[in-house]
């Protein structure tokens, strides 16, 4: 107390330079967040990709306090469910967030994708991010089907057991593989154990490592923006750094914060007031206990699955085989990976794309809802067609042509990007 | 804070020469929405943390499995002992002897804390000399105060406990005695006595652990 001279600020300078002289600290956050000059023409869309950090974080931390009263056994997991529900003090709230998180993680990561789409994201020098970014969407899928199975519900169960049987309808080896994932005969305590064993840890190990190579890419090259402009091309001759950037910190952190905000404010609205959503973020029949013997009368997938479940219905069966059905589903997720190839345009963004860009996209979006929507619906809700089409469901017939559409998008995207006739791009961003 | 913060103008003023950063800056006004920003965060991350560290606490069930427990006390033979189960804890109910309580006050010398003068390990109630509303009825929770062990009932004197032995329990981990009221023998690792948990009777024979008398009503 004697050698009282040093100022707070002093000593804080002490112990940040005690650490710098054995941990990258102070350079981390330099080239991170102080130092990471992100162009300055970021707009609403540059939410969602905090947003979704922010959900991964929230999903973690309410999946360890579920997991500390959860019990991974099909005698024992709808009761704990309900456990949770009634018993836990709080045990609602966490569930509720835990399951409108689900919801809401889908939400932000398909509005992150149609930024990265819309503005050309995925173009040189960010094929990596995106291919580590297509590869946490599918880590997330993962999640949320292994996921879905826990509650042992009957959706649960059901859509466990039809997205299994899938795999029964590879050639050859199906009927083996089905039996080993499942761990049995059927869908039964062994895939349910498995299932949260993916669940709780394999699947998150992997989405958290993927979140980090793919920051770790953009870090590298740098944040694309709505004009698709280099702003690494126009530096500061003195300083190097980039003419259109600002520090990540303050700037951008400040703007994510009111994203949070008003992002907190939706999800606390669905927590409260609408859990389940309408049964649309957790179905109905998910309410009864899992019952092998008997199949509720419709099933369908959660909502953010149905586009890829009605591309699978859609598709009729080869040679007696569904496999081509379960190869069109399976394509529609992996055939993202192929866009930073498939996109010839000289431009990146949306801005300066001409019309036939604009007009694909639009049909590309209209399909990913039309096809969402019947997903959630049986395949007779439209009713048949007269004898003249041999009485065929009108919604398959529907299905079919906008399954068409969403693969035409991809496939077509070398012709009419290199078609279109694009706008002048300029040196600087603009607002 | 304050250096984090030079640091930070710095980096600002020189990378940013393309915009216009104000010539004056109001540090005051910064400072303090700075503050109230991150005062109002960490209030509502706070709220936030309620449900979770909630969550830990014993559950409804839990609670429920915590009830008060009903004995029936009257076949337990004089010199016996039984068992209860309340909050998942052991509790012995020792039905004394004349003779048995009549020995407890003479042993007083040789005690850690004859006259129950911790109060944390018995109801006021209970802080008489038989540490017990009936005097031949004996009500203790049946764990160790030292590391939690179940202490054994060797209720006869003497045996494999020595001559001097009054009758009582003796702890098998660590050596801890204790005579037929719960009360700790000096010497032993056992700071204090055991525990007398809330009780009452609701009729002659009817012990109910956990409910005390005044609670009844």
């Amino acid at each position: 107390m004697a050698d009282n001279k040093q100022k707070p600020s002093e000593v804080i300078a002490n112990v940040v330079g005690w650490v710098d002289r054995r941990f990258p600290l102070t350079s981390t956050m330099k080239a991170h967040l102080t130092e990471y000059y992100a162009p300055k023409n970021f707009n609403f869309w540059y939410f969602f990709g905090s947003l979704a950090m922010l959900v991964l974080v929230m999903q973690i931390l309410t999946g360890i306090f579920l997991t500390m009263h959860y019990k991974p056994s099909a005698a024992e997991a709808f009761a704990s469910v309900e456990y949770i529900m009634r018993d836990v003090f709080g045990g609602n709230i966490i569930r509720y967030m835990h399951s409108t998180g689900a919801s809401m993680f889908f939400v932000v990561v398909y509005l992150h994708m149609f930024r990265g789409i819309i503005y050309g994201s995925y173009r040189t020098p960010r094929e990596l991010i995106w291919l580590f970014g297509v590869g946490i969407f599918l880590a997330l899928m993962g999640e949320a089907f292994f996921g879905y199975l826990l509650p042992w519900g009957q959706m649960s169960y059901w859509g466990a057991q039809v997205i299994t049987s899938l795999f029964g309808t590879v050639p050859f080896i199906g009927p083996d593989l089905m039996e080993w994932l499942r761990g049995d005969f059927l869908t039964a305590d062994a895939t349910l154990n498995r299932f949260f064993a993916f669940h709780v840890i394999a699947l998150p190990l992997v989405l958290l490592g993927l979140v980090m190579v793919h920051l770790v890419a953009l870090h590298e090259v740098g944040s694309n923006n709505p004009d698709g402009v280099e702003i690494k091309a126009s530096k500061d001759k003195k300083t190097g750094i980039p003419l259109d950037g600002i520090p990540f910190h303050p700037y951008y952190t400040v703007k994510d914060i009111v994203g949070v905000v008003v992002f907190l404010m939706v999800f606390a609205a669905i927590v409260f007031f609408a859990p389940e959503m309408g049964g649309y973020f957790l179905e109905h029949n998910n309410f009864i206990p899992a019952d092998p013997l008997k199949t509720p009368e419709h099933i369908a997938p959660v909502w953010y699955f149905t586009p890829y479940y009605s591309i699978l219905r859609a598709v009729p069966p080869v040679l007696n085989s569904q496999f081509p059905g379960v190869a069109a589903m399976g394509l529609s997720v992996v055939v993202f990976a192929f866009l930073p190839w498939l996109d010839k345009s000289p431009v990146k963004s949306i801005r300066y794309r001409g019309s036939l860009y604009k007009r694909w996209l639009v049909a590309f979006v209209v399909s990913f809802f039309v096809l969402g929507y019947l997903g959630t619906e049986p395949s007779n809700v439209w009713g048949q067609f007269g004898a003249w089409a041999g009485g065929a469901d009108r919604a398959t017939v529907v299905a079919r042509i906008f399954t068409a559409i969403y693969f035409l998008f991809f496939l077509l995207m070398p012709w009419y990007t290199a078609r279109d006739k694009t706008k002048p791009v300029p040196e600087r961003v603009t607002y | 804070m304050s250096v984090s913060d030079s640091e930070k103008e710095k980096s600002v003023k020189s990378s940013a020469l393309s915009f216009q950063e104000p010539s004056q800056v109001d540090k005051e006004k910064r400072q303090f929405l700075v503050v109230a920003t991150a005062a109002v965060g960490a209030a509502g991350a706070a709220t936030a943390a309620i449900p979770f560290v909630g969550s830990m606490l014993p559950s409804e069930r839990a609670k429920a499995a915590g009830a008060p427990v009903e004995v029936d006390v009257s076949d337990i033979a004089p010199g016996q002992i039984k068992t209860a189960e309340w909050r998942g804890q052991p509790v012995w109910i020792i039905k004394r002897t004349d003779e048995m309580t009549a020995e407890l006050p003479k042993h007083n010398d040789q005690l850690s804390d004859p006259m129950c003068e911790v109060t944390s390990q018995q109801p006021a109630y209970c802080q008489n000399a038989d540490r017990s509303i009936k005097p031949n009825i004996g009500v203790v929770v049946g764990i160790c105060t030292h590391l939690g062990c179940s202490p054994t009932a060797k209720l006869e004197q003497g045996g494999d406990m020595g001559a001097g032995w009054t009758g009582g329990f003796y702890c098998p981990c660590h050596g801890s005695k204790f005579d037929l009221a719960g009360r700790v023998f000096k010497g032993s690792p056992a700071p204090t006595n055991l525990v007398v948990p809330p009780h009452s009777y609701i009729d002659e024979n009817t012990l109910i652990i956990g409910v005390e008398a005044e609670m009844e009503a």
